[in-house]
């Protein structure tokens, strides 16, 4: 008999975990709804690494979730929210790093390159064009085009 | 001038393989922690050994400490006891925070495996783990005297780590 209790307990403790990453929290309205979606989607599970809070079974996520689900309960906002993750796992529970001095390459380091590649492209073009428009550039200079005659006659028996 | 040009693709690659080969030693599990410096979170929980009694953050101060964030589910947690355990036996100042753990089972674990831990806090809706901003036992802290964070180490802490990482640090904060 202890031994089924025993087996039966330990099958619906799984079945519950099984189901950890689907909550059944009930909100006021759609926007706070709303709201706790976008959040638990744009914070990273600290245990998981790369998984959102959202996606990931981890208890960590879990009480996560639960915490932000309290906080939205008692009106904080987004940011206040955000803030107090951070404040106890560091800005890598943010999908959506800060903007300050560290980050700026990563904001804007792609748009960056992309800007220097554009500058190399349009230096390549201009010479290229410049190249055709003025035949002179490629033309000889009078030295030159003597020499080249002097080139060519020594060839002539 | 064109010629220094040319040597630009090796000197772009030299400098992406060496962030690359530093990676390949980076541990991604290794999260920075953002209590470093700050004072120990506030709480005012039971101890794990006696119930009637409330620990706050005023019992950690007066001397140095290790933190250590432990609970009976947490295999690794096994691992790490006996090394805890001769620890306190040098006579390193440990304090407990027993995580979101079942009492009863911390209780007879204490018993069969020893106690290293000065104080117990008994942290079974892991309020204080989340302010701690813990994510996975076992997770230690090197508190100083006035109550500060100083350091934090993530994982089991074996006779190497603490040569290594740990035992100066917490004689630094002795000496301080």
């Amino acid at each position: 008999m202890k031994q089924l209790l025993r087996a039966a307990l330990l099958g619906l403790a799984l079945s519950m975990a099984a189901h950890a990453a689907i909550d059944t929290y009930e909100f006021k309205s759609d926007a706070e709804r709303e709201r706790y979606r976008s959040l638990i989607e744009e914070l990273r599970c600290p245990k998981c690494q790369n998984q959102n809070i959202a996606d990931s079974d981890a208890p960590i996520a879990m009480d996560l979730r639960r915490e932000i689900y309290r906080m939205l309960g008692e009106g904080q906002s987004d940011e206040q929210i955000v803030d107090y993750l951070v404040a106890r796992y560091g800005d890598f529970v943010r999908y959506k790093p800060p903007l300050d001095a560290r980050t700026l390459l990563l904001w804007y380091g792609p748009a960056g390159l992309l800007a220097v590649g554009f500058g190399v492209l349009a230096l390549i073009l201009v010479r290229r064009r410049r190249g055709i428009a003025d035949p002179a550039s490629n033309a000889l200079s009078p030295a030159e085009r003597e020499r080249l005659a002097t080139l060519l006659d020594k060839k002539d028996p | 001038m064109k010629r220094a040009l040319l040597l630009l693709p090796l000197v772009l690659f030299l400098g992406v393989a060496a962030f690359l080969y530093r990676g390949l030693f980076l541990d991604p599990a290794e999260l920075p922690s953002a209590l470093i410096g700050k004072p120990f979170p506030p709480f005012s929980l039971p101890a794990v050994e006696e119930p009637g009694r409330t620990l706050t953050v005023e019992d950690l101060k007066g001397k140095p400490a290790l933190v250590n964030v432990w609970a009976t589910w947490c295999v690794s947690c096994k691992v790490e006891h006996p090394v805890l355990n001769e620890l306190s036996r040098r006579g390193v100042n440990i304090v407990g925070v027993n995580y979101k753990d079942d009492n009863a089972s911390a209780l007879k674990w204490l018993q069969e495996f020893h106690d290293p831990y000065r104080l117990n806090i008994r942290d079974e809706q892991g309020s204080l783990g989340l302010d701690l901003g813990v994510y996975g036992a076992p997770e230690t802290f090197l508190v100083d005297k006035h109550g500060i964070i100083r350091h934090k180490f993530v994982g089991v802490i074996d006779e190497r780590v603490w040569r290594e990482q740990l035992a100066a640090r917490y004689q630094e904060l002795l000496d301080e």
